[in-house]
């Protein structure tokens, strides 16, 4: 039987950071932060840990696809994602790198803290302009493009932009 | 009959969580290319999308405890109407935007207290579901009562519209206070509330929309009750599970 190398843990998380988000694909899932851990197998076997955005998030089902055949692509024989409900996601997981990349995307990064109800529930939150970097925006929806985005438009560019909720 | 046992008991009362969740789905489904304005189509649709999948969460729950290897979809897809458990005020149809509105906003204040309830839950899987939903159905409850409020203090054609919506149904909520034997054990077990002692604080919360909104207390002095606790709906179910399950009943099996 020939030799050959299988992949090493830092193998696995390295390729995850490769697996793009299908919804927001210039976000890895690691930039999302729904990985919730990685362990090894036997045999060239790897578990990933992963957490849903939203409960009826319509992508969980295609990111665990992506894993698979990322992992299968980078030589782990046997992947199984487990979805992982607690502590459940929140934005704040998102990494700054993510923030960053979301911004990129004309996209405006989630403001505060999810533990900070007010974000949630009270008044609508000050999101600064994607495009222009303005702060005098406006929501126009409470409801986006997808389940964890808002509608927002700048009053200086007049660009509509996504809006990330905090959740 | 046998005194049910703990699993028993946490099966039915997963269903009637799963079956309300689904059925309400469904509804908001309907309004997907009918919203009166496309912010309104995507909102109704996000909304369902949240409650699809909590209802996947508690059918799926419900199937493991069930131990008979029925999957998410067997318990959503055949099961007659008789056996659906979900409330009565969910099936209830669409009718204008306001009683679609009316609908949401009483079923999503109710459903929040349910949710912040569930988040102490003793049944760790439950209050694992319970953390993430709480947070969508907050966020239903701030449009819904956004638009009790646009409605009730607008014009004259809008306050008789979400007027008559609150008048038609809010006969269908004295069901969510209702407990049998299946909420009794689940509530000396620590899995979920006293469903009674939710009456006053939703009301509480009903009555602060509906006065900002200029609206009068709906309650027309009749309630009918039996859907989640009896399998006895109206007739609207029916119609709505015949085209809910005609595809998996025609052809048993099928994937997307």
């Amino acid at each position: 039987m020939p030799t050959e190398t299988l992949p090493t843990l830092d193998d696995v998380w390295a390729m995850l950071a490769e697996v793009p988000d299908p919804e927001i694909p210039n976000l890895s899932l690691i930039d999302l932060g729904v990985i919730r851990g990685v362990e090894l197998a036997d045999e060239g076997g790897a578990v990933v840990k992963m957490s849903p955005t939203y409960t009826g998030c319509p992508a969980t089902d295609m990111m665990k696809l992506l894993i698979r055949e990322r992992l299968a692509a980078g030589g782990c024989r046997a992947v199984t994602v487990d979805i992982v409900l607690s502590p459940a996601w929140s934005t704040d997981e998102i990494t700054e790198r993510g923030r960053e990349k979301l911004r990129e995307a004309g996209i405006a990064p989630p403001v505060g803290r999810s533990t900070d109800k007010r974000h949630l529930l009270g008044e609508t939150p000050d999101v600064a302009c994607p495009h222009c970097g303005a702060a005098d925006t406006r929501m126009l929806s409470p409801f986006g493009s997808t389940a964890c985005k808002a509608l927002f438009q700048c009053n200086a560019c007049l660009e509509p932009f996504d809006y990330f909720k905090c959740h | 009959m046998a005194a049910l046992t703990h699993d028993q008991a946490l099966f039915r009362y997963l269903l009637r969580l799963g079956d309300t969740a689904h059925v309400l789905c469904h509804r908001l489904g309907e309004w997907c290319g009918h919203g009166p304005v496309m912010e309104e189509d995507i909102a109704l649709t996000n909304v369902a999308l949240d409650l699809i999948g909590q209802a996947r969460l508690f059918y799926q729950y419900a199937g493991e405890v069930e131990g008979e290897g029925r999957s998410e979809d067997d318990l959503a897809f055949l099961r007659p109407e008789r056996d659906m458990n979900n409330l009565l005020l969910v099936e209830q149809p669409n009718g204008d935007y306001a009683q679609t509105m009316a609908r949401q906003f009483l079923f999503d204040s109710y459903n929040l207290l349910l949710m912040q309830a569930f988040e102490r839950s003793g049944d760790t899987r439950i209050a694992e579901i319970a953390a993430k939903a709480v947070k969508e159905v907050a966020y239903h409850r701030r449009h819904s009562a956004g638009w009790v409020i646009r409605m009730g203090d607008g014009t004259g054609e809008s306050h008789r519209r979400i007027a008559d919506g609150m008048a038609a149904l809010f006969g269908f909520t004295a069901e969510f206070f209702e407990m049998d034997e299946v909420d009794r054990m689940m509530a000396e077990a620590g899995v979920g509330p006293d469903l009674g002692a939710l009456r006053e604080p939703w009301e509480r919360d009903v009555r602060a929309v509906l006065d900002e909104a200029t609206l009068d207390w709906p309650d027309q002095g009749w309630s009918v009750v039996g859907g989640r606790l009896e399998g006895r709906h109206s007739e609207h179910l029916g119609y709505m599970l015949a085209e809910m399950q005609f595809m998996q009943r025609t052809y048993p099996g099928l994937n997307w």
